[in-house]
């Protein structure tokens, strides 16, 4: 039984998308798989796909359960931006760097308590709700940067963003322990399924005496948490805070990863590793693209014919195609 | 019935089948020029089926539509629109951030070289609404006048664009009593230009008030068309409810059986403009059944009981105690369970298992850092689905896939889940197949047995008079009759729902 999931969950379409991806990337530059040892860390093509993914990957990793819920946090680029800001204007004015971090968290879950309340108590749709701090977030950024780019030299945040912990580059780390505990906070309690039920009919879970709008504030703050956690890395790795670009588009890219992770825009049943597993795929086609030689210009009309490809394989048609040949498949031996 | 002039439209053994229900089974109704004919039925009954195959949103599986003896076949509404059945819905179709004039002509405006000619249009438009007894600001937007102009409008457009059958559907459910009887004006203006009306409605007054014939339908079944004037409200609500007043024996045993100390009373218990403050107490092993026509605050008592909607004021105390209940959490705290009317809108959760659909309120009331493992979930569910007999192959699979009568089955499971004190039936039974049919009732029962306190509400009189120790009646947002012991017949209950009706223009 055990051993017939973990098949079922390695023959999911994402996986095959990630490993056809890798094997292009392998084609194209044949050094892709190559890891060396330096300086007391892993670097190669792979490591740099995982370390690049590493933000969006935790955008997608709040996103996931904001989208389970029949919403979406259009906002997270925005929050990035003022978490990376608030964190370089405060060490760069000296305050201890524990404290800038703690202050740019919190003003993460400021951010994503926000959008909960717009979406649970005044009733937004969540498409709209989220768009007010997406275009006001940048702003309220740029404020606290007063418009310049705040360059810092602190060793912690510098850290965060480029360190590495047992020979991996820090944002792996980071993701991958976000990954872990989000993935046991929400499967060995019964939020996930409580997040589902609320996706799937708001109104029902009403009727069973679910506390929806305690699950809704909690999800969309909790997107605002991980959307602080990127922003900090991102600024730590250009060592300075860019109110105007920092997390510019990646809002989209998180969509997109928990998309492809096989979360429907519909809400109900997510995945929060799946999502990871999507945020790796559009790496891997950025670096792939990048180190193929081919000029950037591709990037983007690429990536989208491989995301159809990937949408199309995650349809209900392809579904009920695969289904079809592998009962096929088990009825002729006998 | 009067022979000798054609109907403007009739149906003549219609037939509509959605899956394996029969939705419709063969019927007739014909409406003549310069009627207004009431069609009525509960909820499921088909009224709007046969509607929507009148006006072309449905094809009929069965039977044919004739216009002024024509046989006809519209593929789409704007089709019948066309060759003159219009319809006007409750909730007014039309753009609220336009003028009243412009949605007047919207699609057909008068224009000049392709230029729409704003002049003529508010002209026209005035002078048509003139004729409806309307003067009106036509350049306002028509957001800005009531809902009972915005019908008014709305009929008149209507009317404007097909000119021989107006089927006007609920129109009178968000009006206040002035506003009716400004509606029913306007009908009495177009019944005398010779216009075909169809009304559908819940209000039985306003049936009385404005319509000639009446055509009842009940579960896709041609009940009978009668002239108004040769009727009683309480003939009218019999042939509703399918009671034969002969039938008025009772199974007999219910209300005399032993009944537990009070478990749950609702007292003064009320919302403004929803359902007025009621009393209820209900005892420990006892049903409790609720009838009364559609839209007589039934529903909205059950949500009242549950915190769906907040009550006004008044007090709610379980075993004695006194408890707050603003909210549905609050009650399935206090041990209330409640399977609503509308299944698919608010029970099922259709992309979840059955095993989690079962086990979900059971979950909520734990709480999140309590969950159940798999195991504990598949022992839940595995209980109560056997004691329910709810058939599916799997309890992985999608409730959504289960038969309406499964699905129900689930949403009982999942509140005997939470081991309830008092539990709420909306409708138990409705639009479900006879073998889940009996063996809800035989739950009902069963539960009973067991010490619960159920509250039932249904449209099937056979039904609650079957399994009621008590019944209450609901008529126009109100609790208007407690009856007891020899008083639980159908006849009895048909007459208090149907007393006074009637009387009130």
């Amino acid at each position: 039984m055990r051993r017939s999931n973990l098949k079922a969950h390695l023959l999911r379409p994402q996986f095959a998308a990630l490993a056809a991806v890798l094997f292009i990337n392998w084609l194209l530059f044949p050094g892709f798989f190559a890891i060396t040892w330096q300086d007391g860390r892993f670097f190669g093509s792979v490591i740099d796909v995982l370390n690049r993914g590493a933000p969006v990957a935790i955008l997608a990793i709040g996103m996931t359960a904001v989208i389970a819920t029949r919403g979406v946090d259009l906002s997270v680029g925005a929050v990035m931006a003022i978490s990376g800001a608030v964190a370089a204007v405060m060490v760069s004015d000296g305050t201890p760097a524990v404290v800038a971090v703690a202050v740019a968290l919190s003003a993460g879950l400021v951010c994503g308590l926000w959008n909960g309340v717009l979406v649970t108590y005044l009733d937004i749709q969540p498409i709209i709700a989220t768009l007010v701090l997406m275009v006001a977030g940048r702003g309220l950024a740029q404020l606290v940067t007063e418009g310049s780019i705040v360059t810092f030299a602190d060793p912690l945040l510098i850290y965060i963003g480029t360190g590495s912990l047992l020979g991996l580059p820090m944002p792996v780390v980071i993701a991958a322990v976000l990954m872990l505990l989000a993935t046991l906070a929400v499967r060995r309690t019964a939020l996930g399924l409580l997040i589902e039920a609320v996706g799937v009919n708001r109104s029902a879970a009403r009727f069973a005496g679910i506390s929806s709008r305690l699950l809704l504030l909690l999800v969309y703050t909790f997107a605002g948490f991980c959307a602080a956690i990127s922003g900090l890395i991102v600024a730590g790795d250009i060592r300075g805070a860019d109110a105007n670009n920092a997390g510019l588009w990646m809002e989209l890219d998180a969509i997109l990863a928990v998309v492809i992770g096989g979360t429907s825009l519909l809400g109900g049943r997510f995945s929060i590793p799946m999502s990871v597993v999507g945020a790796l795929i559009i790496q891997a086609m950025n670096t792939g693209i990048l180190i193929s030689g081919f000029s950037p210009q591709f990037n983007l009309v690429v990536k989208s014919a491989v995301i159809i490809l990937i949408l199309v394989l995650q349809s209900p048609m392809a579904a009920q195609w695969i289904a079809r040949r592998t009962t096929a498949a088990e009825r002729t031996p006998r | 019935m009067t022979a000798g002039d054609t109907p403007v439209v009739e149906a003549r053994g219609i037939v509509k089948i959605f899956g394996q229900h029969r939705a419709l089974d063969g019927v007739d109704f014909a409406v003549r020029a310069g009627e207004v004919h009431a069609l009525l039925g509960e909820n499921g009954a088909g009224k709007s089926t046969l509607i929507k195959i009148l006006t072309g949103a449905y094809q009929p599986d069965g039977g044919e539509v004739l216009l002024n003896g024509a046989p006809v076949r519209f593929s789409d509404p704007l089709q019948a629109q066309g060759q003159g059945i219009g319809t006007v819905y409750q909730e007014v179709n039309l753009l609220p951030n336009r003028s009243v004039a412009e949605n007047l002509f919207l699609g057909h405006q008068p224009t000049r070289f392709g230029i729409v000619q704003r002049k003529v249009i508010a002209a026209q438009a005035r002078e048509l609404l003139a004729t409806y007894g309307l003067e009106i600001d036509v350049k306002a937007e028509l957001g800005s006048y009531s809902v009972a102009v915005q019908q008014i409008v709305a009929i008149a457009r209507a009317v404007e664009l097909s000119g021989k059958v107006l089927v006007l559907d609920e129109p009178t459910a968000s009006l206040d009593r002035n506003e009716v009887a400004k509606l029913f004006e306007v009908i009495g203006r177009l019944k005398a230009r010779g216009l075909a009306i169809i009304f559908i409605t819940h209000f039985l007054d306003q049936v009385f008030a404005v319509a000639d014939r009446v055509t009842i339908l009940r579960n896709g079944q041609l009940i009978g068309t009668r002239d108004l004037s040769a009727l009683t409200a309480t003939e009218v609500v019999r042939m509703m409810l399918g009671k034969d007043l002969a039938y008025d024996q009772r199974t007999l045993g219910v209300a005399e059986s032993v009944q537990g100390p009070v478990r749950v009373e609702f007292r003064g218990i009320g919302r403004a403009g929803r359902v007025a403050p009621f009393t209820l107490s209900l005892h420990e092993g006892e049903v409790v059944g609720v009838a009364g026509l559609l839209g007589s605050g039934r529903t909205e008592m059950a949500r009242l009981m549950f915190g769906v909607d907040a009550s006004d004021g008044g007090e709610v105390t379980v075993g004695g105690r006194s408890v707050t209940i603003r909210n549905p959490q609050q009650a399935v705290a206090a041990g209330f369970g409640f399977c609503p009317e509308d299944r698919k809108l608010d029970g099922i959760f259709g992309e979840l298992s059955v095993r989690e659909n079962i086990i979900i309120a059971l979950q909520a009331k734990l709480g999140w850092f309590r969950a159940l493992n798999r195991d504990e979930q598949n022992e839940v569910a595995g209980r109560y689905a056997e004691d329910l007999d709810i058939r599916a192959a799997n309890h992985d699979m999608p409730v959504k896939l289960l038969s309406g009568g499964n699905q129900q089955k689930v949403i009982l499971a999942r509140w005997l889940a939470i081991d309830p004190s008092f539990l709420i039936l909306d409708e138990p039974t409705r639009g479900i197949d006879v073998g889940a049919h009996a063996e809800i009732v035989r739950t009902i029962n069963r539960l009973r047995e067991e010490g619960l306190a159920l509250l039932v509400i249904s449209s099937e009189l056979d039904e609650v008079v079957a399994y009621s120790n008590r019944v209450v009646v609901m008529r126009d947002r109100e609790m208007v009759a407690e009856l007891r012991g020899e008083e639980i017949t159908p006849a009895v209950i048909v007459s208090a729902i149907a007393e006074n009706t009637g009387a009130k223009a």
